[in-house]
């Protein structure tokens, strides 16, 4: 009777949020108030549990994979879509699919949980399955500190009953495998899985550590990143190994064997994180097929449904203005801005960089300090925009790189950017609310997918 | 290597003290340097690294709490060496970590005590809250100083010490006293990330001037107004805490 009324109640105040032009969280916050039971009972009823993706960087794109291959080998997947990725956020969706009953109908939920967030949703529901990606420096004006960061991922694996998927090459990660390892050795812990690229592609994925590690910092120095499993030439373990990267098509170690794919997916970012959803959606399937919820886990049909996914909004995202391409590539961190550069040729490409600091992108500019920019040297950068466009102009000053405009206001700069760069291919590194910004005004202009 | 104009600077622990980007303020002195004609040659020193000969800029920055033991026990085993540069009035600009380091201890939330090195008169203690966001400062020696925090310590001067400024916006030193950052001679420690120096340069001007006259017996500015950073200092004042 309980899911019943909250429900209700949810769908309800959804209703008249709409009617009010109002945000997708407010029904979940309203229902999560008035019963703080209903996510966990309609998450526990679900015979696959729920799948928790978490890290700093890739979440919204590597859930979106995941729930797409689970989708293609049949199973019915309940997820946040809207990116709301805080507990609130699930509710919101769960009032949106549940019955009046209150039941969510799904074998399966896939949920993006933001690293702090994590923590509440965590004392409610147990994920069965578990998948860190990266612990990077984000928006450190909220958590404080990588360490702390760090802390709250290894709860959540500590959470986690079945498998818990790592990045084998990510430092801070992999010690959190190695540490869950040695539990579920001595109890009953969930089961390790890593990720992995082999040493060549390691080298040019710069995490954190490497970028600092080398004289002068330049991303790509040395490739310390593989500290977490050891430093052999190819280092056995990893579940899926990213071995080899093509424009558009990737080579994938699974069991011992290659498997080439092609992609839709375009870059170093995304195509590693495929790895970890491929990873995930292996140890899903293989008790999927066993629970007889699914028909096949298959490497090959696996393989199929991820080179059907496309991009989610903003990663990477491919638009067309005026006839022709118009790339949205979100950047959030220095990591993140490191692999967006090194993920995306520059030549050829009009460049427009739109910083902003509302709460959501971190108020904090020092993050720029540990980008380098000197790839965007040779074509310079054509605009620059944001309510910190001038923090942008003056780190791109510092690397020589030129600068064609520097205007604050989003719409304004949009639209000198469009009229001095028609005919060429654009790219826009935005981020968090400058992407928003940019795609409502993009909108008017041209298709943009709604979110 | 032209001698003549050369000035070095030793950029401490760029291996375990490098967050919140403060590797701005190196490339913002090099740059501010070369602006005034001088030829910077940069030392990195990490943990177990010698000291070059002559030393004529040192600059540091802020880390996570786990690099910072590492750091205070080679930097305490150095300690001599430094202040021997400290009386000698090499300029110095410390950060965030080490501007605690700089001090007399940190004594951190847990209760576990870090030694400093005590070119400057400060003791820090860790806090339960963090101070975070936008901060201007009012400096009698810099004019106004842009930054930002994001620290939990909470730092104290003793009378060896002066305060860099009074914080207009923010907390600085701690949540109560009203003072940002302190000065003993020629060594500055501040909490203040950004980075500090790009949206700074008449702090960049000072540890080059200071060091240029120690060495050269004299400095003739060549760099003027940055257009740049006035821009985004003042974008940077109209934003929210």
């Amino acid at each position: 009777m309980r899911d019943f009324f909250s429900a209700v109640t949810g769908k309800a105040v959804r209703a008249v949020a709409r009617l009010r032009g109002g945000g997708s969280a407010l029904p979940g916050l309203v229902v999560e108030r008035l019963d703080p039971g209903f996510m966990a009972r309609g998450l526990e009823r679900l015979p696959l549990g729920v799948i928790a993706v978490s890290g700093t960087n890739g979440k919204t794109t590597t859930t979106k994979m995941i729930v797409e291959m689970l989708e293609a080998q049949g199973l019915s997947v309940f997820t946040n879509r809207t990116g709301s990725n805080f507990s609130r956020g699930v509710v919101a969706a769960m009032v949106e699919e549940a019955s009046l009953g209150g039941k969510l109908s799904a074998d399966v939920a896939v949920l993006e949980l933001d690293e702090a967030h994590a923590m509440f949703f965590i004392e409610r529901v147990k994920p069965r399955f578990t998948l860190l990606l990266n612990v990077l420096r984000d928006q450190l004006d909220r958590f404080g500190e990588i360490d702390t960061t760090a802390r709250y991922l290894q709860r959540i694996a500590d959470a986690t009953t079945d498998v818990l998927v790592v990045n084998r090459e990510d430092r801070l990660i992999a010690e959190i495998g190695a540490r869950t390892r040695v539990r579920a050795a001595g109890t009953s812990g969930p089961e390790v899985r890593e990720f992995g690229l082999t040493q060549a592609l390691l080298s040019t994925f710069p995490g954190d550590d490497d970028f600092h590690a080398g004289s002068g910092g330049g991303a790509g120095a040395g490739a310390g990143a593989g500290a977490g499993a050891g430093a052999g030439a190819e280092r056995a373990g990893a579940d899926v190994t990213l071995v080899e990267l093509g424009k558009n098509s990737a080579t994938f170690e699974i069991d011992g064997e290659l498997h080439s794919t092609p992609l839709q997916l375009e870059g170093l970012y995304n195509t590693y994180n495929a790895a970890a959803a491929l990873v995930t959606v292996r140890s899903v399937l293989g008790r999927a097929v066993a629970a007889g919820l699914a028909q096949t886990a298959e490497t090959t049909a696996v393989l199929e449904s991820l080179a059907s996914v496309r991009p989610a909004f903003g990663r990477g995202e491919k638009l067309e203005l005026d006839g022709q391409p118009l790339e949205l590539v979100l950047v959030k961190n220095p990591a993140g801005f490191r692999l967006g550069l090194a993920s995306f040729d520059a030549e050829g490409v009009a460049v427009m960089i739109a910083v902003n600091d509302q709460y959501a992108d971190g108020r904090d500019m020092s993050w720029l300090w540990d980008v380098d920019f000197e790839s965007l040297r040779a074509g310079g950068v054509d605009t620059v925009t944001g309510t910190r466009a001038w923090d942008m102009a003056l780190r791109l000053e510092h690397d020589d790189v030129a600068v064609g405009a520097v205007e604050e206001d989003l719409g304004t700069a949009l639209a000198a950017f469009r009229s001095r760069t028609s005919g060429q291919p654009r790219r826009i590194y935005c981020t968090y609310t400058a992407m928003l910004g940019l795609r409502k005004r993009l909108s008017e202009v041209t298709d943009v997918e709604e979110i | 290597m032209a001698d003549q104009r050369e000035l070095v600077i030793v950029s401490l622990y760029p291996r375990d003290m490098n967050i919140y980007g403060d590797r701005g303020n190196l490339l913002a002195l090099t740059r501010r340097a070369r602006a005034h004609g001088f030829e910077p040659r940069v030392v990195e020193l990490n943990v177990g690294d010698e000291l070059p000969e002559h030393v004529d800029i040192v600059i540091g920055g802020g880390g996570q709490d786990s690099g910072q033991g590492r750091v205070s026990a080679d930097l305490v085993g150095r300690a001599g060496e430094f202040r021997e540069l400290a009386d000698a009035g090499t300029p110095m600009l410390v950060i965030c970590g080490l501007y605690q380091l700089f001090g007399h201890r940190f004594v951190t939330a847990s209760g576990a005590t870090l030694e400093g090195i005590g070119l400057l008169d400060v003791e820090t203690r860790g806090g339960e809250d963090r101070m975070i966001g936008n901060v201007v400062v009012e400096s009698a020696d810099f004019g106004e100083i842009i930054g930002y925090e994001n620290h939990s310590g909470n730092t104290v001067l003793g009378p060896g010490s002066e305060p860099l400024g009074r914080v207009i916006q923010g907390a600085g030193n701690n949540p109560t006293d009203g003072a940002e950052g302190a000065r003993t001679g020629n060594v500055l420690g501040s909490y203040l990330h950004g980075a500090l120096l790009p949206k700074n340069p008449a702090i960049s001007d000072f540890l080059i001037a200071t060091a240029a006259t120690r060495r050269y017996g004299s400095f003739k500015p060549l760099a003027g107004a940055d257009a740049t950073a006035d821009r985004a200092r003042a974008a940077a004042k109209r934003r929210p805490r």
